[in-house]
C-alpha cells in the first residue's frame, strides 16, 4: 500500500514538473523556430455565418464595439484591408438574422473596429462571432466570449495564414 | 400542506423570474418557449424523487408512483421542447451540442442528461411488456436518473441566461437533496448488494 503511494506521489509529480516544463518551453521555443503562430478556428466560430455579408459603416444602432487586429503568420506584419465579418446575438436580432451581420476593413495598422448593437447573452453565454473568410489567406472563424455581459466593448485577434 | 406550498415555490418561483428575465426581451417566441421549458424540466427534476419517495402530502405509495409516472412523461415532454426550440432558434450551436463539439461546457452535460433521462424514461415505459425484473430495473432505472440530475444541475448552474441565480442554485440544490434522499430511502441499489453477497 506505502509503496503504490510513493509510486504514485512520484508519478504526479513527474508529471506536474513535465506539464511545467512543456508549458514554459511551449511558450518559447515556436516563437523563436517559425515565428508568429497562425490563430486556430474556435469551436463553434462558423456558427450562423452568413458568407458575403456587406461592408457597413455600423450594424444597426450601435452603442458597442468589436474590436481587433489582424496580422500576418511568421513576421507578425499587420495587415490592411483585410475583410473581418463580425455578428452576434444583439438587443437588435438573433445571430441568424441579416441584419445582424456585417463586415469591416482592418486600417493600415491591422486593427479594426466596427460598432454594432450591445451583445446579450445567448445560448448560454454573451459571445461574438468573426470571421476571415477570402482567397488570400486561411479561413478563421473566432468565437470569443465577454467577461461580463455588461461589457460595451470585445475584441478579438487573428493571425493568418497564407492559402 | 406546507410542503406543497414549498414545493410550488421552489419550482414557480425560478419559471418567474426567468419569465421576466431582461434577456426575454430580446428573444423570439420560440426561443422564450425553448428556455421556459428547461427552466420547467428542472422543477420536474426536483418534483420526481418526492413523488417517487412518497414525500408529498397525499401522494405517497401508488398514488404517488402513478403521478410519478405522468410527470416523467412532462419531462420527457419538457426537454423534447427544450431541445427542439433551441435546434429552430439556432440548429448550428444545437448540432454541435449534440455531438458534443459545441465550445460551451454546459451543453455536454445536458446532452448527457437529455440521453439518461430518455433512457430512465423508456425504461420505465418497457418494464411491464418486457417484465423488466426488479432487481434488474430498480438499479437501472435509479442509475439513469442519478446522472439526470447530476448532468441537468451541472448544465444549469454553467450557463449564464435568463433563470435568477439564487432561485436557480436553491432549485438545484433542492433536486440533488430530494434525488438522494430517495435513492437512500428506496434502497436503490440493495438488488445489486443482495446479488453479490
Amino acid at each position: 500500500m506505502t509503496v503504490a503511494q510513493q509510486t504514485r506521489r512520484r508519478f504526479l509529480a513527474a508529471g506536474v514538473g513535465a506539464a511545467f516544463i512543456t508549458a514554459a518551453t511551449g511558450l518559447v521555443v515556436p516563437a523563436r523556430a517559425q515565428g508568429l503562430a497562425p490563430t486556430p478556428t474556435m469551436r463553434g466560430g462558423a456558427n450562423n455565418y452568413r458568407p458575403g455579408a456587406p461592408i457597413v459603416e455600423r450594424i444597426g444602432g450601435g452603442g458597442f464595439w468589436m474590436t481587433g487586429t489582424v496580422r500576418r503568420a511568421g513576421d507578425g506584419a499587420p495587415l490592411e484591408g483585410i475583410r473581418i465579418q463580425i455578428w452576434a446575438h444583439t438587443t437588435e436580432g438573433h445571430e441568424r438574422d441579416p441584419h445582424s451581420h456585417g463586415a469591416t476593413l482592418t486600417r493600415a495598422d491591422g486593427t479594426f473596429r466596427l460598432e454594432m448593437p450591445q451583445i446579450v447573452p445567448a445560448f448560454g453565454q454573451p459571445h461574438g462571432h468573426l470571421a476571415y473568410d477570402d482567397p488570400a489567406f486561411q479561413t478563421v472563424f473566432l468565437r470569443p466570449v465577454m467577461p461580463s455581459p455588461r461589457d460595451i466593448s470585445l475584441s478579438a485577434h487573428f493571425v493568418l495564414q497564407p492559402a | 400542506m406546507l410542503a406543497w406550498a414549498a414545493v410550488a415555490a421552489a419550482v414557480m418561483l425560478p419559471l418567474g423570474i426567468a419569465a421576466a428575465s431582461p434577456l426575454m426581451a430580446w428573444r423570439g417566441p420560440v426561443y422564450i418557449a425553448a428556455c421556459l421549458a428547461g427552466v420547467a424540466a428542472l422543477g420536474l427534476i426536483l418534483v420526481q424523487p418526492l413523488l417517487a419517495g412518497g414525500y408529498l402530502p397525499g401522494l405517497a405509495g401508488v398514488r404517488g408512483r402513478r403521478v410519478h409516472r405522468g410527470v416523467g412523461l412532462a419531462l420527457v415532454a419538457a426537454i423534447v421542447l427544450h431541445v427542439g426550440g433551441l435546434w429552430l432558434t439556432s440548429p448550428p450551436d444545437v448540432i454541435d451540442a449534440l455531438t458534443f463539439t459545441s465550445p460551451t461546457p454546459f451543453s455536454a452535460w445536458g446532452v448527457v442528461a437529455m440521453w439518461t433521462l430518455f433512457g430512465a424514461a423508456l425504461l420505465a415505459v418497457l418494464r411491464r411488456p418486457l417484465r423488466i425484473a426488479p432487481r434488474l430495473w430498480r438499479p437501472a432505472h435509479s442509475a439513469l436518473v442519478a446522472v439526470t440530475v447530476a448532468g441537468s444541475v451541472v448544465h444549469a448552474l454553467l450557463i449564464e441566461g435568463t433563470m435568477g441565480p439564487l432561485s436557480k442554485t436553491l432549485l438545484c440544490a433542492l433536486a440533488v437533496a430530494a434525488t438522494l434522499k430517495a435513492l437512500r430511502d428506496l434502497r436503490a441499489w440493495s438488488p445489486l448488494l443482495r446479488r453479490r453477497a
